[in-house]
């Protein structure tokens, strides 16, 4: 993969974090990029990419380091720090955390940035960690210790709940999903996990001081009092025992919620709502305002859970979803947790990879603005022109394309959609005809007309969009320059789609007739005797 | 379980006529079917979908209309002018009488079931009385210009549609005059019919009429104002037929596209209580003309020119989803039009008009399982025998030794004495046929020849004895004091000493031929018979029954058998018991006693009493082993049902000798070939 017969260097540029030292570092192998993962004295760990194919491998290279967490060890650990990479979210670091003097093995998930697990070792360590096999080696003390560690698929409900970052002001605040069960075995003891577990206890005498009122009343009282974290917990006690009317109390939590939200603009439920969509039994009808709220809050994952989950949205509200879908910037859209499973590798979709890793680095709060250039600057002339022609790329990143995959799985009906499709602006119709294009064209690249993927729009789907935008906005689309090219381009495929079918209907024709020719062959006639064994 | 030479045979031309009406009868919940040729058939609903009883048709009486009245009645109308009563019980024409107003295109019983109204050629709309034992004139209606070719009562009986040539009148019941005349439109989508023919009419107790026509529409009046409320135009062909449920929330609708739509009363909203008629769903079960259809209370039923009749439940009218919630698709009769002599290989075919008999060929040849062997002689057609008359023939029977034809129409009675000189073969029909011997349900030669069994319509059982170029009169079996019913299946024990007979409800009745007397009676089942037979030399009558159920009975004993017991108690595979076409022929071998041969439309079997019965884990239809798998594995698999599907749609099957079969196939292929071309209909494009 990496030429082996060449040397690069680069050199690091670093910011604020000048005076630091790097004390443990990591690499690992992407499909374009070698990361360096680095771990300062100053107790962070960050990130640095390197392209596999460097343009100019004799001149010394500058590349850009980003902070990927802030501070996860003292920097004074008296035998010093480790660090190796588990998967593509979690990294395994070893040294004394900052509130402690006893050195540790911690696990952090560097997409959420939480800590996943932590262990205590008080005899030492050499500063040395291995990760091999699902199995982290490392020195404690006089011996060599293996804990098995298996990295779990990086999810928000995975993430949350455990050692929320203590310094992180750059990610947004997210009502943490509270695994109580889990943190008690656990014995994390931390004291973010204390504190709920109290209240947990107080509310438990409360429940049973008045037992005559059902749990689902109970709960919604809870909703429209209680704090966001209670009512979480609650809620995950009150789902974990189906009830018969469960179906009427889940619309009913949902109003509860929703009505809270309308009087108070600072209450903002949001984990409960995934929960509640999860389950289910939602529908729009049972809680039309929830997808209002999610619209007038641009909330595109919910929004997207809602199409995932809802069988009868009204089209204007599809529409309204698209409008967002479409709309919304690159940067609000790499911080939604979005559902990726419609979405396949597209593999060399340039702006699919590569944008994703400098916002990454912006959320966290450091990241010149120059540099980002550079990154870029190196990854376009990589791409020779005739290339972008013969393959086609994405037009959207895979966010967009999961949230845009969102609505070209939901129904509608034409008549009442193609009103509501001529109220989209037009450079965003042009982006969702070249993405549905390209679409089309992926599809058309194998011969069952199939996207990969676990639940990929189907041909019809994307046919069937391509046909309602072209009616709703011809008009509209036919006069921007840009999308003309793409009509032309879109009526040359589907011409030449349209020949081959019509050859492939000719060949059939002929097939058919051998096929009844064989079958006359077959005809046994009036009256023939047969041997028949029954067996 | 054994190799066998079968003789395919798919010369037997049978093609069976058009439907022209159906008629559902909600109490007995049975289905009356007419056909084009006058032929009537009463379909069981409840005893899974079982032809229990028909009436041979007539060549003058093409019937146009059918319907059920009071006290289970049947009758028909047709263009010969005349109202015909059926009786039921001794399954003949009761009474026909003329209407005196011209060929008859419609018939309708008053909601009451009291009344019967007839449309006729002349335009007279003629109302009658239905007496106990008759109809009577009552009066007519006020004549209108030209035919009544549909007809409908209010629910409440007080007024009546009637649709005609581009109009619908409405009567007024107590004064017999029309109160509104609703002119259909003629034209269709911008082209103008030269005339639009009214098929349909049905009155809703609400006072809607709806109307279907030959412009393809289906259109809503309003009775009392006599105006168009709502049109749909639904085909670019006629629409024959309409048929409303009894609680007047659907309908349903055939066209000559042979689509059958289906149109629900639904709510405009979801909680409204304004109603709308809806077209909810399509069928296409039919190629050609859909001329009649008809609406029980879970299912549409509709039949036409391409002879099947077609049931197909409403989904949400079913409350089991069981094998009854499945589509059925009716095409043969459910009784046997051939018989065969096994000592000479003959086939004799029954059509409606003639018969045809047919010498199977031969091979010397030897093959393995699925090998064509190469003819050494074909078949030879060897005897075509019309009818004489308009009536279609009962029922036939050749005997064992191939020397003896009968057959029967509705009021003769034919026996014929065949000669065979090497290949000339010489007809002689023996005269003289008693005056009781009119008319037969059923007729069976006795295996050795010499006696004739003739099942009258009268209830009574005759045994004839056969000599030389005539016969002799030996006994008839009066039927039990107080029934009239008809005997349908006879069957005859190979050693000719017993008879069996069943009707079409009560039990089976076992005769002592030798002392001409009743020896027993099979307790009754609940489903009718489908076909009876008496092995040889143990005298088991083994039964088969609509549902599916098989029963060995002893005669000699007056018991069931343990094999019989054995197989109830166990309970038959549920496979089997799913089929949905009745066993119409049960044979024997005389050197294998424990094999039963049985066959329906789609599957024959032979059953070896030795096995182990199959219960529901095992596989039923076995799939043919491969060679290379062990004896061992093959025993311990092996149960007593040897099934194949090679052979379908199979009309007959009869064991010729040990290692010879004879099948009677009847592809639908070949009967759609000789179907009058269908409307044609643009595929692609638009």
């Amino acid at each position: 993969m990496v030429n082996s017969h060449t040397l690069s260097k680069y050199t690091l540029l670093r910011g604020q974090e000048e005076k630091s030292v790097i004390q443990s570092f990591t690499a690992s192998v992407d499909r374009k990029f070698i990361s360096v993962m680095s771990l300062s004295s100053d107790g962070c760990v960050y990130e640095t990419l390197i392209p596999v194919y460097p343009t100019d491998p004799e001149e010394n290279q500058r590349v850009v380091s980003s902070l990927l967490l802030r501070a996860v060890v003292s920097g004074s650990a008296p035998s010093g720090v480790a660090l190796t990479v588990l998967d593509r979210d979690h990294v395994a670091v070893l040294g004394s955390p900052l509130s402690a003097s006893k050195e540790c093995l911690s696990v952090w998930n560097i997409k959420f940035q939480t800590l996943q697990t932590s262990k205590e070792l008080p005899q030492g360590t050499s500063g040395q960690l291995w990760y091999y096999g699902e199995n982290l080696l490392m020195l404690h003390g006089q011996s060599l210790t293996v804990i098995p560690y298996k990295c779990e698929v990086s999810s928000l409900a995975g993430a949350l709940g455990k050692l929320k970052h203590s310094h992180d002001p750059g990610i947004q605040v997210m009502p943490p999903f509270v695994n109580w069960e889990a943190s008690q075995g656990d014995g994390l003891g931390s004291q973010h996990a204390e504190q709920p577990r109290r209240i947990l206890r107080r509310r438990k005498i409360e429940v049973s001081s008045q037992p005559a009122v059902p749990p689902s009343k109970q709960l919604l009282t809870t909703i429209m009092k209680d704090s966001e974290k209670h009512i979480e917990m609650e809620l995950r006690k009150f789902l974990a025992v189906k009830t018969p009317d469960f179906h009427a109390i889940v619309g009913d939590l949902v109003t509860g919620l929703l009505g809270r939200c309308q009087v108070e603009p600072s209450f903002c439920p949001r984990n409960c709502l995934v929960q509640l969509i999860q389950t289910h039994v939602l529908s729009y009808s049972l809680c039309p305002g929830l997808m209002e709220m999610a619209v007038k809050k641009t909330d595109v994952q919910l929004l997207q859970l809602c199409l995932q989950r809802f069988p009868d949205i009204p089209e204007s509200v599809t529409c309204a979803c698209l409008k967002i879908f479409l709309s919304i910037g690159d940067d609000s859209l790499h911080q939604a947790e979005i559902d990726m499973e419609s979405v396949f590798d597209y593999g060399d979709s340039v702006q699919g990879d590569n944008v994703a890793a400098p916002v990454d680095v912006l959320q966290n709060g450091f990241s010149p603005e120059g540099d980002t250039c550079l990154s870029c600057c190196q990854e376009v002339p990589a791409k020779p022109q005739d290339a972008a022609a013969a393959t086609p790329t994405c037009p959207v990143t895979p966010q967009r394309a999961a949230l845009l995959n969102a609505i070209l799985h939901s129904g509608y009906s034409e008549a009442f959609l193609l009103p509501h499709l001529k109220d989209i602006p037009a450079q965003h119709i042009t982006l969702f005809l070249k993405y549905l294009y390209f679409l089309y064209l992926k599809c058309s690249e194998n011969a069952t007309m199939t996207l990969p993927g676990i639940h990929p729009p189907t041909l019809n789907q994307i046919l069937d969009w391509i046909c309602l935008l072209l009616d709703a906005n011809f008009t509209v689309v036919v006069m921007i320059p840009e999308a003309k090219r793409l009509l032309i381009s879109l009526y040359k495929f589907v011409k030449s789609q349209i020949s081959v079918y019509s050859e492939l209907n000719k060949i059939e024709v002929s097939f058919r007739e051998l096929q009844k020719l064989n079958q006359e062959k077959n005809n046994r006639g009036l009256y023939s005797i047969e041997v028949l064994e029954l067996f | 379980m054994g190799e066998f030479k079968v003789h395919r045979v798919r010369f037997f031309n049978y093609v069976p006529s058009g439907i022209r009406c159906v008629a559902y009868n909600n109490q007995s919940n049975r289905l009356a079917v007419s056909r084009t040729d006058g032929t009537v058939e009463i379909y069981n609903l409840s005893a899974n979908y079982f032809q229990e009883k028909f009436f041979p048709g007539h060549e003058s009486r093409a019937t146009e209309a059918l319907c059920w009245t009071e006290g289970q009645r049947l009758f028909s109308a047709g263009l010969n002018g005349e109202i015909v009563e059926y009786d039921l019980q001794a399954l003949n024409v009761k009474y026909a009488m003329d209407a005196f107003g011209g060929p008859i295109w419609s018939m309708t019983a008053s909601p009451s079931g009291s009344q019967l109204l007839v449309g006729c050629e002349d335009g007279s709309v003629k109302l009658f009385q239905i007496t106990p034992d008759k109809i009577q004139f009552e009066r007519n209606f006020d004549r209108q210009k030209s035919r009544i070719l549909s007809l409908s009562w209010h629910p409440s009986g007080t007024h009546i549609a009637a649709g005609s040539i581009d109009y619908i009148s409405v009567f007024d019941v107590k004064s017999g005059s029309a109160i509104h005349k609703m002119i259909v439109d003629r034209q269709y989508m911008g082209v103008s019919k030269r005339k639009c023919i009214v098929w349909g009419v049905a009155f809703l107790s609400d006072g809607t009429v709806i109307s279907v026509d030959s412009a393809g529409k289906v259109q809503f009046w309003d009775s009392a104002t006599g105006t168009l409320v709502k049109s749909h135009p639904i085909a670019n062909a006629d629409v024959l037929s309409i048929a409303v449920a009894d609680q007047e929330d659907s309908f349903v609708v055939g066209t000559a596209e042979g689509t059958v739509f289906h149109f629900q009363l639904v709510s405009v909203t979801s909680n409204s209580s304004e109603k709308q008629w809806v077209r909810t769903k399509p069928f296409q079960h039919h190629t050609h003309d859909v001329r009649t259809v008809a609406h029980s209370p879970t299912a549409l039923i509709s039949g036409g020119t391409d002879t099947h009749l077609v049931i197909r439940p409403l989904m949400e009218k079913v409350e089991v989803k069981n094998y009854d919630a499945a589509l059925r698709k009716i095409t043969f009769p459910h009784r046997c039009l051939i018989s065969c002599s096994k000592k000479r290989q003959l086939l004799l075919f029954q059509f409606a008009h003639h018969l045809e008999l047919w010498r199977l060929g031969s091979t010397v040849a030897t093959g393995k399982n699925g090998d064509i062997l190469p003819l050494s002689k074909n078949a030879d057609h060897l005897l075509h025998l019309k009818t004489k008359g308009p009536e279609n023939i009962i029922c036939s029977c050749i005997s064992s030794c191939g020397s003896w034809i009968a057959y029967s129409t509705a009021s003769r009675f034919f026996l014929y004495r065949l000669n065979y000189e090497h290949d000339n073969i010489s007809l002689k029909r023996v005269s003289k046929m008693p005056a009781f011997l009119r008319s037969a349900l059923q007729i069976l030669f006795s295996e050795d020849s010499k006696k004739l069994f003739v099942a009258s319509n009268q209830g009574s059982l005759h045994v004839i004895q056969l000599l030389e170029g005539s016969f002799k009169h030996l006994h008839a079996f009066q039927p039990q004091s107080g029934t009239v019913e008809a005997m349908c299946l006879l069957a005859v024990s190979p050693d000719g000493n017993w008879l069996a007979a069943s009707g079409t409800s009560a039990g089976v009745h076992v005769y002592n031929v030798k002392q001409l007397k009743l020896h027993c009676t099979v307790p009754a089942y609940n489903f009718p018979v489908t076909a009876l037979a008496i092995a040889p030399n143990t005298n088991n009558l083994v039964i088969a029954h609509s549902d599916q159920q098989v029963f060995e009975y002893s005669i000699p004993d007056k018991q069931y058998t343990e094999w019989s017991r054995a197989v109830q108690k166990q309970g038959f595979h549920h496979l089997w018991l799913q089929r949905d076409t009745p066993i119409t022929h049960i044979g024997f071998h005389s050197k294998r006693p424990m094999h039963i041969l049985l066959h329906d439309a789609y599957m024959f079997c032979i059953i070896d009493k030795s096995l182990p019965l199959p219960n529901d884990k095992t596989l039923l239809y076995n799939p043919l082993p491969p060679t290379s798998e062990s004896d061992v594995v093959r025993r311990r698999t092996a149960h007593a049902f040897k099934i194949s599907k090679i052979y379908k749609p199979l009309l007959f099957m009869e064991l010729l000798d040990e290692g010879t079969l004879v099948a009677v196939e009847r592809p639908l292929d070949d009967i759609i070939a000789q179907l009058p071309p269908p409307i044609k209909k643009k595929k692609f494009g638009t």
